[in-house]
């Protein structure tokens, strides 16, 4: 094993257990922490079934959003559909045999990585150009973008411009994910994959300290999740309670 | 046109995101809370020793307290949707009156003191320690923050900066820094039973003034009781109807529906106030405490029904927390909700039958509706989402011939605040008043200009308040804004009235002889 090929193996396990470490210790606190009121944006909906509808459009069709900018959701929604999709597309190098739905969509997915580079260039233009999003930009937000474009860019480039050894990437990640050690096969020396690579094992430790936690947060946001019965159920938090019975 | 001391914005056909000028309105501040004020609060009475670690602590108490608090400090990805959604915002081009921009005056020092990034590299991520500047801009810019809630409707993961805004009013008040309008306003009712200081038997002299009002106008002893143990239902509705234009003459209103109905109701001194200015200052031992006397005076009057009058936040904290913070309501009648809207139990009586109209009364007025935005976006009435926005339309078109909506971008779910709610309605901020009201004076002057509307109907008595002292500056009349139940009392005919005709006859008749 090239000193390479050990360094990046060490990279991935310790992102991956950031990574599930760090979102899943996230996900516990939102999860613990009391929601003391019934606060839903309203109108809302009056059943559990209508807040997964609710949360449901909003998740997969940005719904506030398309109320909100539409050229705002037409790059954002772009960008992570794209991504969502080249990620299930990206299951093909971890999976052995290949599970067939990935098989078929694979060759279509593939060019999804331009529309998912696009959306984030127009991403970062609204950031550049519209005056009230630039003033609320810190410099990581614009970090953020780089890093996203670039691994679209690397990622596409070992597809359409200079094909990477995936076999060998493959494999490498197989005896990852097998704990087989004792065979870790030798990454390519392709710079283009190992950049990649390294950006993406970068967003991955960076995420659970970062805005992306977006992604579990949304599924907290009382404003969303919470059903609109307040009249009908008494609706009361442990800590208020415990105010109740002291007084 | 009412004089002001700072530029009114001018109202535009079409109106414009405006570029964004810093710092325009930095130098708002409401008035501080006196010492004895915030003591009856249990607050400090002025800024404490050690403050800075104090309200960190603080923030760290209220993170753990608050899911809404927690979720939406990590989550905002500053993608810009809410920019221009904030009424301050369009009405002042400061950029720390965008929902994210006044956030951020929170979440910078979040992110320093209880987040890997901000601790680590805080010049990254925009983190910033919690200084005197600071303080000032909190101060300031969390109190020209209405919490209306448009913001949250328009965010991807529903970002409330209402509960932002509470939260940092709440860690002021615990470190002595405290809003006086807010906090001797709580203080009242605490002491006397309603915002305005109004005691019980002022109340009282009030009420038979309207019962003799109602008695010249229309020849029938209409009753607004108080007090009347064994009463159905309990009314609770802010203190500025009992005397305040156009305010009272809702109450005229809710008294004569009542009275066709046939049941029999009362008002508390002991509550003589919807308002719950606890939910401002974001404090729920203080909103609780108010909360609190309705169900003492329900149990006190033995009530069946609480019904609540025209009022915006009033409602959110009646509908979404009530039975949260005084209940459970077993003691009451469990046919019906608790609590009702006014606009509900008059919209059953006229889906029953029970109200003779006629439309013809409010034929001098071209009517369009104003939904409160706590109402609109924090509640709900009736038993179908959207209830808020579609039963006091329907009660206003059940008593008016002409009405017609604003643009649909200003009415509804994306309604434009007043610019008074939140805590805001003092002289000390009138100019962010004047400023925040912009959007909805636009909207309002598009359909006077094309549709040739007279008034607008409102309820909530902020709204109402806000824009009687607002439309001035804005180059209308302070009597375009109307309650809704004025108009139902206007329509209203009640049993055994005394029509005008026959006022016209019999004076005729007294000539003849």
């Amino acid at each position: 094993m090239s000193f390479l090929t050990v360094a990046f193996a060490a990279l991935f396990y310790a992102a991956f257990i950031v990574l599930v470490v760090g979102v899943g210790r996230k996900i516990f606190i939102f999860a613990k922490t009391p929601a003391p009121l019934k606060i839903p944006t309203t109108p809302a909906p009056t059943t559990q079934s209508g807040v997964v509808m609710r949360m449901f459009r909003e998740v997969v069709l940005f719904e506030s959003l398309f109320k909100s900018t539409k050229w705002t959701w037409l790059f954002g929604w772009m960008f992570h559909m794209a991504l969502f999709a080249i990620l299930f597309r990206h299951l093909r190098y971890f999976q052995d045999p290949i599970w067939a739905p990935v098989d078929w969509v694979s060759p279509l997915i593939k060019y999804l990585a331009f529309a998912m580079i696009a959306g984030l260039l127009g991403l970062w233009a609204r950031r550049l150009l519209v005056d009230r999003v630039r003033y609320i930009s810190a410099p990581s937000d614009h970090l953020m973008l780089l890093l996203l474009l670039l691994i679209g860019l690397s990622g596409a480039m070992t597809t359409f411009v200079v094909h990477t050894d995936v076999v060998a990437v493959k494999e490498f990640f197989r005896s990852l994910i097998t704990f087989s050690w004792g065979s870790v096969p030798n990454l390519p020396g392709d710079p283009i994959i190992l950049i990649h690579l390294l950006l993406v094992a970068t967003l991955m430790i960076i995420f659970p300290v970062s805005k992306l936690l977006h992604a579990p947060g949304v599924f907290f946001s009382p404003g969303r999740n919470q059903v609109d019965n307040p009249r009908e159920r008494r609706h009361i938090a442990d800590w208020a309670r415990r105010l109740e019975q002291q007084q | 046109m009412a004089k002001a001391d700072f530029k009114v914005p001018e109202l535009q056909e079409y109106p414009e995101i405006p570029a964004l000028v810093e710092g325009t309105m930095a130098h708002s501040k409401p008035f501080l809370s006196k010492p004895e004020f915030q003591a009856e609060l249990g607050f400090p009475g002025e800024l404490v020793d050690g403050w800075e670690g104090k309200a960190i602590a603080k923030m760290g108490e209220l993170l753990g307290k608050y899911r809404s608090f927690q979720v939406y400090l990590d989550s905002c990805v500053k993608c810009g949707a809410c920019t221009d959604k904030c009424h301050y915002y369009l009405g002042t081009q400061d950029p720390k009156n965008m929902p994210v921009g006044r956030q951020d005056l929170l979440r910078k020092v979040y992110r320093r003191y209880y987040t890997f990034a901000g601790k680590y590299f805080p010049k990254l991520v925009g983190a910033a320690d919690l200084t005197r500047e600071v303080l000032d801009d909190w101060y300031s810019y969390f109190h020209q923050c209405s919490q209306c809630r448009r913001c949250s409707v328009f965010c991807p993961y529903g970002i409330d900066t209402a509960e932002i805004s509470m939260a940092a009013r709440e860690i002021m008040d615990s470190i002595g820094v405290g809003q006086k309008y807010c906090n001797e306003i709580i203080g009242k009712v605490f002491k006397i039973g309603n915002n305005l200081g109004l005691p019980g038997p002022a109340l009282e002299d009030t009420l038979e003034g309207l019962e003799e009002d109602v008695l010249d106008d229309t020849g029938v002893a209409v009753k607004y009781p108080v007090n009347q143990k064994g009463a159905e239902i309990l009314l609770v509705t802010p203190s500025a109807d009992f005397f305040a234009e156009p305010h009272v003459d809702g109450l005229i209103g809710y008294g004569k529906v009542f009275h066709e109905a046939g049941v029999s109701w009362t008002l508390s001194t002991h509550a003589s106030e919807a308002a719950n200015f606890g939910m401002f200052i974001g404090s729920y031992e203080n909103m609780r405490r108010v909360s609190m006397r309705v169900r003492e005076a329900a149990l006190e009057l033995g009530v069946k029904r609480i019904v609540f009058g025209e009022c915006g936040h009033a409602w959110r904290v009646a509908y979404s927390f009530l039975n949260t913070l005084a209940g459970p309501w077993d003691f009451l009648d469990p046919n019906y909700p608790v609590p009702q809207h006014i606009m509900e139990f008059t919209w059953d009586q006229i889906q029953k039958g029970n109200l003779k109209l006629d439309k013809s009364k409010n034929d001098d007025k071209v009517l369009t509706y104003h939904d409160s935005c706590n109402v609109a976006r924090a509640s709900r009435m009736g038993d179908k989402p959207g209830g808020q926005f579609d039963i006091p339309r329907a009660v206003i078109k059940a008593v008016c011939n002409q009405f017609v909506d604003m643009p649909a971008d200003t009415i509804r779910e994306s309604t434009f605040c007043c610019g008074g709610g939140g805590g805001l309605l003092t002289d000390d901020l009138m100019e962010v008043r004047v400023k925040g009201a912009k959007p909805r004076m636009e909207a309002l002057h598009t359909v006077v200009e094309e549709n040739g509307v007279t008034h607008m109907a409102a309820i909530c008595a902020i709204c109402k308040s806000q824009f009687t002292k607002v439309l001035p500056y804005y180059g209308m009349d302070m009597d375009q804004i109307v309650s809704v139940h004025q108009l139902v009392s206007n329509a209203i005919v009640l049993t055994g009235q005394i029509s005008e005709e026959d006022e016209g006859e019999a004076a005729e008749e007294e000539a003849e002889d």
